[in-house]
């Protein structure tokens, strides 16, 4: 033993002081930093870009083929004259705010009837999502043909039960046009919001009901005061995305109308569209797509400000 | 206040039944507790007297009115659920107030009412939380207090306490038992926890696989019951039941497993040689020279007293003392019935034998 223990010590490794590059590896946040940068460059080249790229363009006199300069508010000043732009303002805002509100009153009906016990539910839930997942240009074709200004079957039936004479032309005069799209808009739209609905629905514990039939609630009574405040958040999130959506939209206008007749169903997605691609005037369409920027922010304002988590969801505190 | 009463009461969902004809007489200001097993019928039966569940056959009636085709909110009683069942976006003051709101009563008295029910139950600075920032226990007094803001014919309890921790359920027991000394209203109480129903009811009601196997009052169900389910049910530690055959040789006795022989104080006539289960709870054993040779397997002291588990005849039984026993594994020792306390089950048919 002592042997062993008069033995002479082995040098120790030395121990060298830590360089800045060994403080950075154990740092967390700079190997935080490296697991973001992927969702990071996403977020960037596929979001941010674009959006930055279009703002630019709007400042900017480019046309297809053919580089901008720098133009300064020359397109929004020629915008803020240009009645089409208006129009086009004015449509959208008539087919966001009228789709929207007919979109969530029967999404919440579907919601309420599917949430009922009922034979087929299933099957029937299924079938509410069959307009979300055909293929916008494939419903708005099918939407084009059903009111086409010939062969329309709403047209056809109509004369056959004696009711008309002649053909509606439906996408040919501007208010059956607006009326058209807009039903096409709904029609597409509605699923969304009642399947989402109908999820919220789900959230809501069965005893509530029961403990407010024995409070004396009525039928309307438990909707009014237990089912419309547990499903207020979940609303302001369904109708957030819908008025984006539909605020947005361009494919079901683009199949059916073109933005015609007179552009009485031109959008500002559209008509940025045709200005930008079909006219080649690139930096006059970025600045009419630009132009829907401030809306959208109002629209996440509302939902923000105004529909934001109530103070009975927020968590368990004893203050 | 007022008496109930169920009278033959069946259910059945489908083509199956899960209340084979139930009947309970309850009194006016009793403390009724339902108990059983899960899925014997109990809180089956509690939401068909609530008004959620319709009755396939029988009446049930809440005074002198049969209320089978009367709706819930009519009926005029209160339950309690075992989740609470509170409004998540209503204030405390609000979920109290709710069934006077929607009966259509002043602002003041609604806020009367709630302030009333909040004294008796300490709710009162409570009344502008939200149930999400109240802990379970308060929660659960919320839910009593909606239940006595409405002043109700008859409260309703739905395994209340279940979904609090043990510390809690003991003072919640003992609070619900003062409120109903103090309130006086009817109260059926379902729970599958005996000792609950041990400690509130002013009658217990038994029930087995949709049947009521038996009522009285807790005393009387723990010291005569009136076969083997509720033997079993009621108490804790639980009645150990050994098999065997009753003997009249000169003096009656008892053959347990293995010839063991275990003492009775008479036999039920015609049973000489008769098969059946003997039983004895664990607190009426006693160490005897004259008692049954028994192995011990597991002490289990818990201070007050000491929980021993021994081999008797080959099975294992368990007997509960006051005094502080230091047994080791592998020990013998004689454990000797209290032949006055001990029962007698028909072997068949689980009914009680001795009187």
């Amino acid at each position: 033993m002592a042997d062993i223990a008069l033995a002479p010590r082995r040098a120790k490794t030395e121990i060298r002081e830590a360089t800045a590059w060994d403080k950075l590896r154990h740092n967390k946040n700079w190997l935080g930093f490296w697991f973001m940068v992927p969702a990071m460059a996403f977020l960037i080249f596929f979001l941010a870009y674009p959006l930055g790229l279009g703002i630019w363009l709007s400042f900017t006199d480019a046309r297809i083929g053919r580089v901008g300069h720098y133009i300064g508010t020359e397109n929004y000043e020629w915008l803020w004259d240009d009645s089409i732009f208006w129009l086009s303002v004015f449509n959208t805002l008539l087919y966001t705010s009228i789709a929207s509100a007919i979109k969530f009153a029967v999404g919440l009906y579907l919601a309420l009837l599917l949430n009922e016990r009922m034979p087929f539910k299933a099957l029937l839930r299924a079938a509410v999502l069959i307009p979300f997942i055909v293929p916008t240009v494939l419903s708005a074709l099918a939407f084009w043909w059903i009111f086409d200004s010939q062969f329309s079957i709403i047209s056809w039936s109509l004369k056959h039960l004696g009711l008309i004479t002649q053909n509606i032309n439906f996408l040919g005069d501007s208010t059956w046009a607006r009326i058209c799209v807009i039903f096409a808009n709904i029609w597409r739209g509605v699923p969304f919001v009642a399947i989402t609905l109908l999820a919220g629905l789900q959230t809501v514990q069965p005893s509530l009901y029961e403990a407010a039939t024995l409070d004396g609630a009525s039928r309307w009574q438990m909707f009014r005061f237990i089912t419309y405040p547990l499903l207020t958040p979940i609303i302001a999130v369904v109708m957030t995305f819908s008025v984006l959506f539909t605020f947005t939209d361009f494919q079901l206008i683009w199949a059916m109308t073109r933005g015609g007749p007179v552009n009485a169903t031109h959008l500002m997605a559209t008509l940025s569209y045709q200005r930008a691609i079909i006219a080649g005037q690139l930096g006059e369409g970025a600045a009419i797509s630009s132009a829907m920027i401030p809306f959208l922010l109002a629209a996440i304002m509302v939902s923000w400000f105004g529909l934001q988590r109530r103070k009975w969801q927020q968590g368990e505190s004893n203050d | 206040m007022s008496s109930v009463q169920i009278r033959d009461v069946r259910k059945s969902f489908g083509n199956f039944e899960v209340l084979h004809g139930v009947s309970i007489p309850i009194e006016d200001g009793e403390f009724v507790v339902l108990v059983g097993p899960s899925g014997c019928g109990k809180s089956t039966l509690l939401r068909m007297l609530a008004g959620l569940e319709n009755i396939t056959s029988g009446t049930i009636s809440i005074g002198d009115r049969v209320v089978n085709n009367v709706q819930p909110k009519e009926r005029d009683i209160a339950m309690v659920f075992q989740n609470y069942a509170l409004y998540p976006h209503m204030t405390v003051a609000d979920n109290m107030g709710f069934s006077l709101k929607l009966r259509g009563a002043k602002a003041e008295e609604i806020s009367t009412g709630v302030k009333r029910a909040a004294e008796i139950l300490a709710l009162t600075p409570l009344l502008e939380r939200y149930p999400r920032q109240l802990s379970g226990g308060q929660r659960q007094r919320v839910a009593m207090g909606r239940a006595i803001v409405r002043d109700p014919q008859v409260f309703l309890f739905d395994e209340p306490l279940s979904n609090l921790d043990a510390k809690l359920r003991v003072a919640m027991r003992t609070e619900i038992k003062e409120l109903h000394q103090r309130l006086k209203t009817t109260t059926v109480y379902v729970t599958h926890d005996q000792i609950e129903a041990m400690t509130m009811a002013d009658k217990i009601v038994v029930m087995h696989d949709g049947i009521v196997e038996q009522m009285g009052s807790p005393l009387e169900l723990y010291d005569t019951p009136a076969n083997q389910f509720v033997a079993g049910f009621i108490g804790s530690p639980a009645m150990n039941f050994l098999k065997g055959n009753v003997k009249v040789n000169g003096a009656a006795y008892f053959e347990g497993p293995n010839g063991v022989k275990l003492p009775l104080k008479s036999a039920p006539a015609n049973s000489d040689g008769k098969p059946a289960v003997y039983g004895v709870r664990p607190e009426h054993f006693t160490i005897a020279d004259d008692g049954a040779e028994a192995e011990i397997v597991v002490v289990e002291p818990t201070g007050s007293e000491t929980q021993v588990f021994a081999k008797l005849g080959g099975e294992q039984v368990v007997a509960v003392f006051r005094e502080r026993h230091l047994f080791n594994p592998g020990d013998k020792v004689r454990l000797k019935p209290d032949p006055g306390l001990v029962h007698l089950f028909d072997d068949a048919t689980g009914k009680r034998l001795n009187s």
